[in-house]
């Protein structure tokens, strides 16, 4: 059966998680390097499943400032996905993309969160249509949604979709990183149960 | 020596005075701080949903409106609060993306408000202050002593209601 408790996952299941979120991110990875034109080397992203309460620690602690950006998936798949930066790593690609100088917040202009918006875009987009290919099916994306906040506040869109089937947020954790400077991104892909069961299925499990 | 005690995402706690309580980040979740002001006893919980009928997996009531607020209610009159003597202060439920489209996943912010607020008419316990909606995150720190909830977030100034 491919019904899917995110609490009760077995071995294979979260392998094929694990392999999903490599192949979505390799892509993710393989646009960015495009898009800056420059190598990007990618890490061996992390699965893992985590109490709502360590969410944010992920990603800095709940009142670390990050970049979320958030499509939302339609059709066959539904649900969210969301990429998440640290501040610094935004600063970098903007500044790489733009040859700007952002050093903080508050040096962003509206041309340069627009660039950082379209590059969530490309990343989510490149890290989806792997995805959709993989598994065979169609996945409809919204355009995407940018937000800069508190991680706690911004990981509390996809933790609330986790808390209607479970207890435990699955995050699927990537590094990127050009040259000395890195760059932090973590990607979330939160189907719905009915949509985990789908993918599963599609790929014979 | 006075302690911050935190209470994580779908999580409560409560603290006497000198301590205070806090959740960190809260976004579209919301901040529920239940007080008894002559026992100086206070108790945060920190709900993500907002009802727990509407869930299958519901075992961790703090992590609803509903179930929530009497779990909090039930440990402040374990460490000697009065029931009768509860106000509440709120603040969170905040629309972090600015969905084009409004379906009811995307309103959950305001369904958590909502959810809080008739609960606790429902119990007869009267809210003092709120802070809610809009579309930034929210730190929120309570203080018995004082009663005040200070809220902060980025690039603003504190608030205290």
């Amino acid at each position: 059966m491919s019904n899917i408790n995110l609490d009760q996952m077995d071995n294979m299941q979260f392998d094929v998680l694990k392999e999903i979120g490599n192949i979505g991110a390799g892509n993710a990875t393989t646009a960015l390097s495009k898009m800056i034109n420059g190598k990007v080397d990618m890490s061996v992203p992390e699965v893992a499943l985590l109490e709502f309460k360590e969410l944010p620690e992920m990603v800095g602690g709940a009142e670390n400032i990050v970049v979320g950006i958030l499509v939302q998936l339609d059709g066959e798949i539904n649900g969210m996905m969301m990429f998440i930066m640290e501040t610094e790593s935004a600063y970098h690609l903007v500044n790489i993309l733009m040859g700007s100088t952002v050093s903080k917040f508050e040096d962003f202009t509206e041309l340069e969160l627009s660039a950082l918006q379209e590059i969530g875009n490309i990343i989510s987009g490149a890290y989806l249509s792997s995805l959709s290919t993989l598994i065979n099916i169609r996945i409809d994306a919204s355009i995407p949604y940018m937000s800069i906040d508190m991680a706690g506040a911004i990981l509390s869109v996809p933790a609330i979709e986790f808390g209607k089937v479970g207890d435990k947020a699955l995050m699927i954790e990537t590094k990127f990183s050009k040259d000395d400077s890195d760059v932090k991104g973590y990607f979330i892909l939160i189907p719905t149960l009915e949509s985990y069961g789908v993918i599963l299925k599609s790929l014979g499990l | 020596m006075s302690e911050v005690i935190k209470v994580g995402m779908a999580d409560l706690n409560v603290c006497t005075v000198p301590d205070a309580i806090t959740t960190l980040g809260l976004g579209s979740c919301v901040g529920i701080v239940l007080y008894d002001s002559s026992a100086k006893k206070a108790g945060m919980v920190h709900i993500m949903l907002p009802d727990s009928t509407k869930i299958r997996n519901n075992e961790n009531a703090a992590k609803f409106a509903d179930t929530g607020i009497d779990a909090l209610i039930e440990s402040l009159q374990k460490v000697g609060a009065n029931r009768n003597r509860l106000t509440a202060k709120i603040a969170g439920g905040a629309q972090m993306f600015a969905f084009s489209n409004n379906n009811d996943m995307l309103r959950i912010g305001d369904r958590n408000v909502e959810a809080s607020k008739i609960k606790l008419e429902k119990l007869g316990i009267r809210l003092l202050a709120e802070d809610t909606g809009l579309n930034y995150g929210r730190t929120i720190v309570f203080y018995p002593e004082t009663g005040e909830l200070h809220i902060k977030s980025v690039g603003k100034p504190l608030k205290i209601i």
